[in-house]
């Protein structure tokens, strides 16, 4: 993936860090309405070359809106939108240097895989001599090359979803837009074509803006991920900062597993803010963001991998619950215990399997310490 | 496919519908003109309404084709039922292929063809011609539109509703009853209601098989329609037109409110869930 | 299914057929082969049963083909053929130029009018075939409504002729088919993915271009079996150019009434019938196969 190309020049892939980077794409305040429905709410945001940028988020929060503003198919309301710093909202889909794959491939049934290819080519200026080799060479990148005289319904899914991605890269489009592209693989495959498309991207340098709903996806192959709720972007990170440092409830409980437990702030104390969240129970000890309040609602959130479980209280910790294991889910690589605290509250601790069928350590209805360090845990007041 | 509806568009339904609808039109207009002379407006009445009920040629060629189109309609059903049955359900038999050749062949074959070997068939057999002919003839023609209507909602019908009816421990004739008939019946009446327009329509077939006893309605407007335009037959268009609109229009409401009923039903379902 | 009921079953939709479409086929053809005589039913031969065996030798001894080497002798047959022919291949061609902008304005319009507009172009089909031939005769007379309205425009100082002409007959076509070639286009076009639309709009193509490389090969089934289901009975059309066609138009469903009704040769209106189903055959044949292979190409 480019992070990892850029890594190995010994810098790191992080265009929107660099201020003087010319942004490829830019939202600049754009609107969408249909009707009274606002799809997109005053929303702005910078693309750069090269990126592989991830739009997330649940159905009807907007994305595939987004990607259909940057394809053409829909114009801002208000606001505008520039590609390579022209602005792009005049220009209609068959003139625009950005092509789409789409969730349902959309390939032409008449059409063999070698003509769908061709399809946008011979829309172009180039020579017809070109166009076979073009061909040829996008068979070759896709590694279909024998399959080039069949029609789309004589290959098979993950073909097809190939067939479709070289079709709208023969055109060696400025932006990718790919919409939901491996939605309907199922999962083994949806992995190994994941790599294959950041292979695909980091080859030909292209900048890919993917739609999906998968976040697993979206960490996967993604350099951005921005997550999207309601026609807004609730926060635009890196896969990992995302998942660490998540600015909010909404994005900590999308992405991944993770306890929430709601408190307010009982004190600061250097870096370490102290929660009160029930009585009768210790409060929580967690670094403090900045600009955090005594007196604060908030919400503590922590990922069941952080979370230790022991049978006595383990002496260091900052922070350690008594509880009783109610129930194991057993996954393989690892085991997550559900352990109710005293007062009621649930908490997930997720353990690593490391023994092959060791006895587990715990079983049902256990008494237990759950336990974490002071900077393993969030507190979130988004 | 819902794309932007563009002024092309536009004008071409408006065109197509004008096309279709303007002649009906002017021909229930017409229907309640004055003048003998039908091309000339000279005022309204409702004068040629009353010379039809009147004419006792054209109320006696209306109740026949009524009987006709009843009891060869509903034969047509039965035996269509059958026959898309057993071509969808039935499996393998000896002729299967030739049956089926003569379910569709009477959809492509011209009503003069069909017509004229029904009629050399009733007379070589010393058959009576009359009403009773007739009769044979339409059920004939029509059970292969009732099949075809039948046996596309039966491949559509999913097999294991009357396999569970089976296992549950109906006989296939309960299986057949209790589930597979209320499910099709949509296509059942629907094929009933072709049968029987298709017989109150016809006009070649019902020539060739009636005898000088039985005269129907369309061959009653054939022979008037033939010497040109009258008012009467106006009138007596515009009374059918409105039967069939009146009924079309109210069938495709009534599915609409009931589709609709049944959206609001599963929403309140799931807001209940 | 118990086997007593499944052969009852079977047995009895297919005896009602065979007695009832096949039966009379093979007499249509019996009687194509047989001569005419004043005698009532007016053929010879007649099949005498009760000679047994020798009868029906007889019966076969006296079959020739005099009526077909009549029809090939006579112009009136072959010209009427070929202008029944003619004439339901350019009604068809007329019928899709009209019906496709129908069906496919059907296909872009909302979706919640596209039922309305359905039962729109299926209503007529349920009104009386006969009725609506009708209407086009007060329409299309010298003193029809057409006339009227062109001369109030001031179009025409003359009154055009159209009534009992082939023109009449081409617009009766049109209009009483209309509904058989909009419908099957109309399924294809509204089952089209409109992502493919967009698809070739991002690789490049303008909306034209789009529409006719991607629309109009994609709605071919229905366009085919538009063309189909309005060539094949046109053939054979009888109501249409009787009333509307006057003693100009010839075709072949009207020869072969008149053959019948007005000079009573019923060997020759046979073997008419004969020659019109085997010259049907073919594109019977081909609709069948072309439907066929839709049907597999869904599944």
């Amino acid at each position: 993936m480019s992070r990892d190309a850029a890594k190995a020049r010994g810098e790191v892939f992080a265009p929107w860090l660099d201020e003087n980077a010319e942004p490829l794409i830019r939202f600049d305040r754009v609107t969408k309405k249909f009707g009274d429905f606002v799809a997109i709410d005053d929303l702005s945001i910078d693309i750069y070359e090269r990126e592989f940028f991830a739009l997330l988020g649940p159905s009807g929060c907007g994305k595939t809106t987004l990607m259909r503003m940057l394809a053409g198919f829909e114009t801002p309301t208000t606001g505008k939108i520039m590609l390579a710093g022209k602005n792009i909202g005049p220009i209609p889909a068959n003139k625009r240097p950005v092509n789409m794959m789409f969730q349902s491939y959309a390939l032409f049934p008449h059409l063999t895989v070698a003509d769908n290819i061709a399809f946008g080519l011979k829309r172009s200026d180039m020579p017809k001599d070109q166009i076979a080799a073009r061909v040829d060479e996008m068979l070759g990148l896709v590694q279909l090359k024998k399959f080039g005289g069949r029609k789309p319904h004589q290959i098979s899914g993950g073909q097809r979803q190939r067939v479709a991605l070289a079709r709208a890269l023969a055109k060696s489009p400025k932006l990718l837009l790919l919409d939901e592209p491996l939605a309907a693989l199922d999962r083994k495959l949806r992995e190994e074509t994941q790599f294959e498309l950041m292979d695909i991207q980091e080859k030909l340098g292209t900048t890919f803006v993917i739609v999906t709903h998968d976040q697993e996806e979206a960490m996967t192959v993604a350099s951005r991920v921005a997550v999207m709720d309601h026609g807004q972007l609730i926060q635009v990170a890196t896969p990992e900062a995302i998942y660490e440092t998540p600015n909010s409830r909404y994005v900590a409980d999308f992405i991944g597993d993770i306890n929430l437990i709601e408190g307010a702030v009982k004190s600061v104390a250097r870096d370490i803010a102290e929660i009160s969240w029930a009585e009768s129970m210790e409060p929580l000890r967690a670094t403090a963001p900045e600009g955090l309040t005594k007196g604060a609602n908030c919400c503590f959130a922590i990922r069941p991998e952080k979370v230790s479980i022991s049978a006595e209280r383990p002496e260091k910790a900052a922070n350690a619950l008594p509880g009783k294991v109610i129930d194991i889910g057993y996954l393989g690589n690892m085991s997550t215990y559900h352990v109710e605290l005293a007062n009621g509250q649930m908490v997930k601790a997720q353990v690593p399997n490391q023994n092959r069928l060791s006895r587990h350590a715990f079983t049902w209805e256990d008494a237990v310490w759950v336990s974490f360090t002071a900077t393993a845990g969030l507190v979130l007041t988004a | 496919m819902n794309r932007r509806f563009s002024w092309f568009n536009a004008t071409s339904l408006t065109l197509g519908f004008a096309f279709l609808y303007l002649p009906i039109l002017i021909l229930v207009i017409y229907s309640f003109n004055e003048s003998k002379l039908v091309t000339v407006w000279a005022g309204f009445s409702t004068k040629w309404y009353g010379e039809l009920f009147r004419n006792q040629a054209f109320m006696d060629a209306a109740i026949v084709t009524l009987k006709v189109a009843v009891v060869s309609s509903t034969l047509a059903t039965i035996l269509g039922t059958m026959a898309a049955y057993v071509l969808v359900r039935g499996g393998r038999f000896m002729g299967r292929t030739l049956f089926s050749g003569m379910i569709y062949a009477p959809l492509v074959v011209p009503d003069v063809i069909t017509g004229l070997s029904l009629l050399l068939l009733f007379i070589s057999i010393g058959l009576d011609r009359g009403v009773g002919t007739i009769v044979l003839a339409h059920a004939t023609f029509s059970m292969c539109y009732v099949s075809v209507v039948v046996s596309s909602r039966l491949v559509s019908f999913d097999r294991s509703l009357e396999e569970a009816a089976l296992d549950l421990g109906c006989t296939p004739w309960d299986a057949f009853r209790s589930v597979t008939l209320p499910i099709i019946a949509p296509a059942v009446i629907a094929g009933w209601l072709l049968a029987f327009t298709l017989s109150l329509d016809d006009l070649v077939i019902a020539s060739f098989a009636s005898g000088p006893s039985a005269t129907t309605l369309p061959m009653k407007i054939f022979s008037a329609v033939r010497l040109g335009v009258s008012p009467e037959i106006n009138a007596l268009s515009t009374i059918l037109i409105s039967i069939v609109t009146v009924g079309v229009v109210t069938s495709s409401l009534l599915t609409k409110r009931a589709s609709v009923r049944r959206q609001q039903q599963e929403r309140a379902a799931i807001a209940e869930g | 299914m118990g086997n007593t009921r499944r052969l009852f079953l079977i047995l009895v939709p297919y005896s009602w057929l065979l007695l009832l479409f096949l039966v009379p086929f093979a007499i249509v053809l019996k009687i194509s082969l047989s001569d005419s005589a004043l005698a009532i039913p007016p053929y010879t031969p007649t099949l005498d049963l009760s000679a047994g065996w020798a009868g029906i030798k007889a019966l076969f001894a006296d079959f020739d083909f005099e009526n077909y080497a009549w029809l090939a002798e006579d112009n009136l047959y072959w010209k009427a053929y070929l202008s029944s022919l003619w004439i339901a291949a350019l009604s068809t061609l007329l019928a899709l130029m009209v019906g496709f902008p129908i069906a496919y304005g059907m296909a872009r319009a909302p979706e919640e009018w596209r039922p309305t507009l359905m039962m729109l172009v299926i209503l007529p089909f349920w009104t009386s075939f006969l009725i609506r031939v009708y209407s086009w005769i007060g329409i299309l007379g010298q003193n029809g409504y057409l006339n009227q309205l062109l001369e109030w425009l001031g179009l025409i100082d003359e009154p055009l002729i159209i009534l009992n002409t082939p023109i009449a007959v081409y617009i009766g076509i049109v209009y009483t088919y209309l509904p058989f070639m909009v419908l099957p286009i109309y399924a294809t076009l509204e089952k089209l993915d409109a992502d493919l639309l967009e698809a070739a709009e991002d690789l490049g193509c303008s909306r034209f271009q789009a529409f006719w490389l991607v629309t109009f090969p994609l709605s071919r089934p229905g366009v085919i079996a538009g063309c189909f289901l309005v060539f094949i009975p046109v053939v054979g059309e009888f109501v249409i150019p009787s009333l509307l066609g006057g003693s100009k138009t010839l075709m072949i469903g009207k020869v072969l009434w008149d053959e019948f009704f007005a000079n009573r040769d019923w060997p020759v209106a046979s073997a008419v019938a004969v020659l019109l189903l085997l010259i049907l055959i073919i594109p019977i044949v081909l609709f069948q196969r072309q439907q066929q292979r839709q049907q597999e190409a869904e599944q």
